[in-house]
């Protein structure tokens, strides 16, 4: 009675199953089921599985209490990947633009330090945390709430092949399962159980990203929550989070401290005067263009180009009408 | 003689071009009865009608004959009521009532009410244009029009009444000149820049665009002055010259849009059609193909506001008048071509509530909604906008604060810099070339957004009366880029 009998069952039965079940129907199906082929089949569409009890299965997730039976893995990169030091960074879909700021540095600077950045693929700070990584040449990882042949959402369909192209992406379900909303609190486990750390960036009461950072807890991870105007909906699962003992995030050194790693500073960019005093004002908080061009004394033009020159130095985003700083 | 035969030489429209054609009347012995052949529409048809009770009414005779008028080349589609005068003449010609020779120098276009007075039609200008270059010295049309036709450097003979162009013909005297009746309507007032309060970096885009001819998208949040800064953009434009503004005419004329009293269309066309706008009425269609919105922008503004709300295909639908600067309208009976070389300025918000980009209200948007919202615009559309800018919510201060430049002071940097532009091309130096190497890489930016940047830069180059293009110039082009958010490079 194989792992893979299991995954298939569920696929089969359109059902969530960890454990052998005892009734007569899965005995029916164990019994016609062949490894070999099913295996076969998987190659053909290359997608590779590693079972609950094979050596490359991922050490921290076989660790949770309820282990997937295996994990499928579609991606050309090397199954060690899964057994590296990793760090989740989840949050809200419909995020802030700050939330996407944070979450994209975060998996460009996690990446930068050579971590995995292990996220769900949905929109909003699971999809800005992926591109950081890819933006830093970093591997990512992709965790699936469906089938693992499906591409949900659709519009990351191209994330998904980009990450796919040097990471990987992984399901606990096997192809043809459709994404439900069920399984979602289910993809979330294994997120939180593949990872060391998990930084949750912006979260609305009762979100899914609250449900990884609590799976994540019970396993006894570390969990990271980036603080958040206290006035902000989309930061009351975050500030909650951190009422309740999860470590403020404030700087990427936070998380790289856990692992023993240290910062490493981007070669500092020279920048010019104008560029500078538009920067001083940013670190007091995000401003829109007429804000800065008041407080600096710059005229529109000047500060256009000022503003450029922080963007492309890295040093300044812009986003909702504001520029912030990086 | 059992028949007679009269010929008066008009013009058609098809779309703003014209063909000629000639009107004519054959009388002959037999059982009185009048028919029109030669492809002729409901309004034309209805011709008879009016022809009929306008003879009637000028106290002239309706010849009692076998009447048929031809309008040939008969394979044409003839449409609309500016066949009346030449018909009437024509018929009158052709049963002696008005010498036949005295039509080979005149062409004729109106339409005839039923006491004989004469009636102004659309595209008169174009109508004159061709007679004059069909070698004929006169135009007979309606009072009203005549303005309009001596534009054409052709000379009106202005015509109130049938009977007076009857009385013209045979030379028993000359119709007075018209004069507008109420003198000439002041000019509606342009809209003034010193009405907008803050957003300087939004008024500095707009001079930008004004220079170099720009397309320009401003989004934010509701309430922020994106509508009224895009209607002021005619005001800093440089007026039209000449040649333009018949061109401008041309098309008004056709639509049926030109003021009585102005004649000529001297101010430069500002649009703004609503987003419920179809297809057919943003790039023009309809049987006898009429200029749409696109067109009637020519040489002037086409503001879109709510750009994200208009239908899908009437927005993919612009993107060929922006990138030939004309609209060509295939239909059955031929093909239409309209100029429509305009500056397109549009409006939108951040996402379908709104409240994106406002830092006092919390947007509720799906991400699902707000995905949908930015699908709408496609990349290929987003591409068309040279600059792309944010305009959040001013603050207090900014409100407070004294009014803006007026429009004066930046019209005449705006024609300074054109001038510039007009004269040379501008060189590029080293710094400027390696940051757009490095643009490039670091952002976003298509091949398109390249060449757009490169313009813009340009642009700001003349604005600044520099004659190279520095590092300044470009990051400053680089700024007004269509930001990621939009979904576009």
């Amino acid at each position: 009675m194989s792992e893979l009998a299991l995954a298939a069952f569920a696929a089969e039965t359109g059902s969530h199953v960890v454990r052998t079940p005892s009734d007569r129907a899965f005995r029916v199906f164990a019994r016609r089921f062949d490894d070999a082929a099913y295996l076969d089949r998987l190659g053909q569409t290359g997608i590779r599985w590693i079972a609950r009890s094979a050596p490359a299965f991922p050490p921290l997730l076989h660790a949770i209490h309820d282990p997937p039976p295996g994990l499928f893995v579609r991606g050309d990169a090397d199954l060690h990947l899964l057994r590296r030091a990793t760090v989740a960074v989840v949050g809200a879909r419909s995020c802030s633009p700050y939330g996407a700021q944070v979450a994209r540095m975060l998996g460009r600077e996690l990446g930068r330090a050579s971590l995995i950045v292990v996220s769900g693929l949905a929109r909003g700070v699971d999809g800005e945390a992926h591109r950081g990584a890819l933006e830093a040449g970093a591997l990512t990882v992709g965790v699936l709430g469906c089938g693992i042949d499906r591409d949900y959402p659709a519009a990351h369909r191209e994330l998904a092949a980009r990450i796919r192209a040097t990471g990987l992406t992984v399901s606990e379900y096997a192809p043809g399962v459709e994404p439900a909303p069920w399984r979602f609190p289910a993809r979330n486990r294994i997120i939180a159980g593949l990872s060391a750390a998990t930084v949750v960036v912006e979260a609305r009461d009762r979100s899914g990203a609250l449900i990884t950072a609590d799976l994540a807890l019970e396993e006894g991870r570390e969990v990271f929550a980036v603080p958040g105007e206290i006035t902000s909906a989309l930061s009351s699962g975050t500030n909650d989070l951190l009422k309740l003992g999860a470590t403020p995030l404030t700087t990427v050194a936070d998380v790289l401290d856990v692992f023993g790693l240290a910062s490493t500073d981007g070669e500092p960019v020279e920048l010019g005067s104008s560029a500078e005093a538009v920067l001083a004002r940013l670190r007091d908080g995000p401003a829109s263009a007429d804000e800065l061009a008041r407080a600096t004394g710059l005229d529109a033009g000047a500060l256009s180009s000022a503003l450029t020159e922080l963007e492309l130095a890295g040093c300044a985003v812009a986003g909702g009408g504001v520029y912030r700083a990086n | 003689m059992g028949w007679v035969l009269a010929r008066t030489v008009t013009h058609a429209l098809v779309g703003l071009e014209t063909r000629r054609v000639e009107v004519e009347a054959h009388l002959e012995n037999g059982v009185p009865g009048f028919a029109i052949v030669g492809l002729a529409d409901r309004a034309c048809q209805e011709a008879k009608h009016r022809v009929r009770s306008g003879i009637a009414s000028a106290e002239l005779e309706w010849p009692l004959r076998r009447i048929t008028v031809n309008l040939a080349p008969a394979a044409l589609r003839k449409e609309g009521s500016a066949f009346d005068l030449p018909i009437a003449l024509s018929i009158l010609a052709a049963s002696g009532q008005i010498p036949r020779d005295s039509l080979a120098e005149h062409a004729a276009v109106g339409e005839l009410a039923l006491d004989g007075r004469l009636r102004p039609v659309g595209g008169v200008l174009a109508l004159a244009e061709a007679a004059r270059e069909a070698g004929l010295p006169r135009m007979l049309c309606a009072a009203r029009s005549s303005p309009e036709a001596a534009l054409a450097g052709i000379e009106p003979v202005p015509v109130r009444h049938l009977a007076d162009a009857v009385a013209y013909l045979r030379g028993e005297h000359d119709p007075e000149p018209w004069v507008p009746q109420n003198g000439h309507q002041p000019e509606a007032p342009v809209l003034d820049l010193a009405d907008l309060r803050g957003q300087e970096r939004a008024r500095r885009a707009l001079e930008i665009a004004a220079t170099g001819g720009h397309n320009l998208l401003l989004a934010g949040p509701p309430g922020t002055g994106k509508t009224m800064l895009a209607r002021r953009l005619s005001g800093i434009l440089p007026p039209l010259s000449p040649g333009e503004a018949i061109e401008v005419t041309r098309i008004h004329s056709v639509a049926g849009m030109l003021a009585a009293d102005r004649p000529l269309v001297t101010a430069r066309p500002l649009r703004s059609p609503h987003y419920s706008a179809s297809v057919a009425a943003l790039v023009g269609g309809g049987p006898g193909p009429k200029p749409g919105e696109v067109s009637l922008a020519h040489r002037g503004v086409l503001v879109l506001d709510e750009f994200a709300e208009f239908q899908r295909p009437a927005l993919e639908a612009l993107r060929q008048p922006l990138e030939d600067g004309v609209v060509s309208i295939a239909r059955v009976g031929g093909r239409a071509v309209f100029p429509a070389r305009f500056q397109l300025v549009a409006a939108m918000n951040l996402c379908p509530c709104g409240a994106r980009g406002d830092p006092a209200a919390d947007c509720k948007c799906s991400p699902q909604r707000l995905s949908a919202f930015r699908d709408k615009l496609s990349r290929a559309l987003l591409d068309r906008f040279d600059l792309v800018v944010a305009m959040p919510r001013p603050r207090a201060v900014e409100l407070a604060a004294p009014p803006g430049e007026s429009s004066d002071p930046v019209r005449h940097r705006v024609a300074a810099a054109r001038e510039r532009l007009d004269v040379s091309r501008a060189s590029w130096t080293k710094e400027a070339t390696e940051l757009l190497d490095r643009a490039v890489e670091r952002l976003p930016l298509s091949g398109r957004g390249r060449a757009r940047a490169r313009r813009v830069a340009e642009t700001i180059a003349a604005l600044a009366s520099e004659s190279a293009v520095g590092a300044e110039h470009l990051s400053e082009a680089l700024a007004y880029r269509s930001p990621t958010e939009l979904g576009a490079p």
